[in-house]
């Protein structure tokens, strides 16, 4: 299977969860521990190895703040 | 390694105002998606409405034009009349489109304009603080419905693709939805679709894009997105409601 990788420009994140919701594999959440310049709690992978690169998670933002790239094998 | 995803060059790097899981930002995404993915950027030119897309102009990365309340459509047949070879599209809310400017798109469709119009329907004024749109749903509350939208008062929400498909003029009528990230895939490859019968000049275009207000509508933004599925989508079906292949309505 293919093999992912996702960045998350940070900042831009309003903290909306909807990335959350779409990724097939459970992979993202809010991260509760930190406060971007927006005063979000931004998202983050949690398990990047995971990651198809399916690109749900980007589709869905309705903030454009993640660029997703593929490894194929 | 290869880039699967990335923001388009349609969209400027300013960040929207919009609040936060508004499917606003999605629906300029993929409109700006499908300009660019058709080479059509340099010319391309976007009608921003009054509502919450008021500042579209700021996020589009092509020649934009801010029109008065409604007037998009009216705006936009005169630049297309005087630059031919452009793509225009206007962007507008169920607010702009259905209620202060319904003469203004049943008037270009008939003219047969060769525009298109994308069409935020999210049920709801949004920039004004959630009153009743021509759109809002039987039983759907806003700050001028406080018990909720009553068909004796208020009669039954207006369904803009199936009135507007009746039009000769009209070329590409088809609703979408933005709710899931396939659904997103198909509002995209509809919004292509029109831009192409645009440019083939067959007439009038229109995509009408279910949408999110999570603000207006007092709810989560993922709450927002089932509650467009339950509620919206049975009401105002998808599909195609006009094109030269017939139409293909869904549900
Ligand atoms: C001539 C005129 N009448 C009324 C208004 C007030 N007004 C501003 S936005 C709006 C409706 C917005 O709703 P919609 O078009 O659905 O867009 P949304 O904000 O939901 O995206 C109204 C009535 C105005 N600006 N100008
Ligand atoms: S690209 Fe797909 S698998 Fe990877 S984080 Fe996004 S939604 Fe999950
Ligand atoms: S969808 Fe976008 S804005 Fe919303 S939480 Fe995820 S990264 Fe942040
Ligand atoms: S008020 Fe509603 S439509 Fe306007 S930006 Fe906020 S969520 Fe979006």
């Amino acid at each position: 299977m293919a093999k992912g990788k996702v960045v998350f420009d940070e900042n831009q994140c309003k903290g909306c969860g909807l990335c959350v919701t779409a990724c097939p594999f459970k992979l993202i959440e809010m991260d509760e521990k930190r406060i971007n310049s927006k005063g979000y709690h931004p998202a983050h992978v949690t398990d990047l190895e995971k990651c198809t690169g399916c690109a749900n998670c980007a589709i869905i933002c309705p903030d454009v703040v993640i660029t997703v790239y593929r490894i194929d094998k | 390694m290869n880039i699967v995803f990335e923001k388009t060059k349609g969209l400027t790097d300013k960040t929207f105002h919009y609040c936060p899981g508004c499917t606003h930002g999605i629906i300029h995404r993929i409109t700006m998606e499908a300009i660019e993915e058709l080479g059509l950027l340099g010319k391309a030119v976007g009608i921003a409405p009054v509502g919450c897309a008021v500042f579209a102009y700021e996020y589009f990365n092509c020649d934009s034009y801010e029109a008065a309340h409604g007037r998009a459509p009216a705006v936009a047949t005169g630049i297309k009349r005087v630059h031919p070879d452009c793509l225009v599209f206007t962007y507008q809310g169920d607010g702009d489109l259905a209620a202060i400017g319904t003469g203004e798109i049943v008037q270009a469709a008939h003219r047969g304009e060769k525009i298109t119009a994308i069409f935020v329907n999210n049920a709801i004024y949004g920039m004004t603080g959630g009153q009743m749109a021509p759109t809002t749903l039987i039983g759907q509350k806003a700050t001028t419905a406080p018990y909720g939208r009553d068909e004796n008062h208020a009669g039954k929400p207006i369904m803009m693709s199936e009135m507007i498909a009746t039009i000769p003029g009209a070329a590409y009528i088809e609703r979408v939805a933005v709710n899931t990230p396939a659904n997103i895939r198909k509002a995209k490859k509809a919004i292509k679709k029109a831009f192409e019968i645009q440019r083939e000049g067959k007439g009038f275009t229109m995509v009408e894009v279910l949408s999110t207000c999570p603000t207006n509508w007092g709810m989560t933004p993922e709450d927002a997105l089932k509650w467009l599925e339950e509620n919206m989508m049975p009401y105002y079906k998808l599909g195609i409601y006009k094109s030269s292949e017939g139409s293909v309505i869904n549900g």
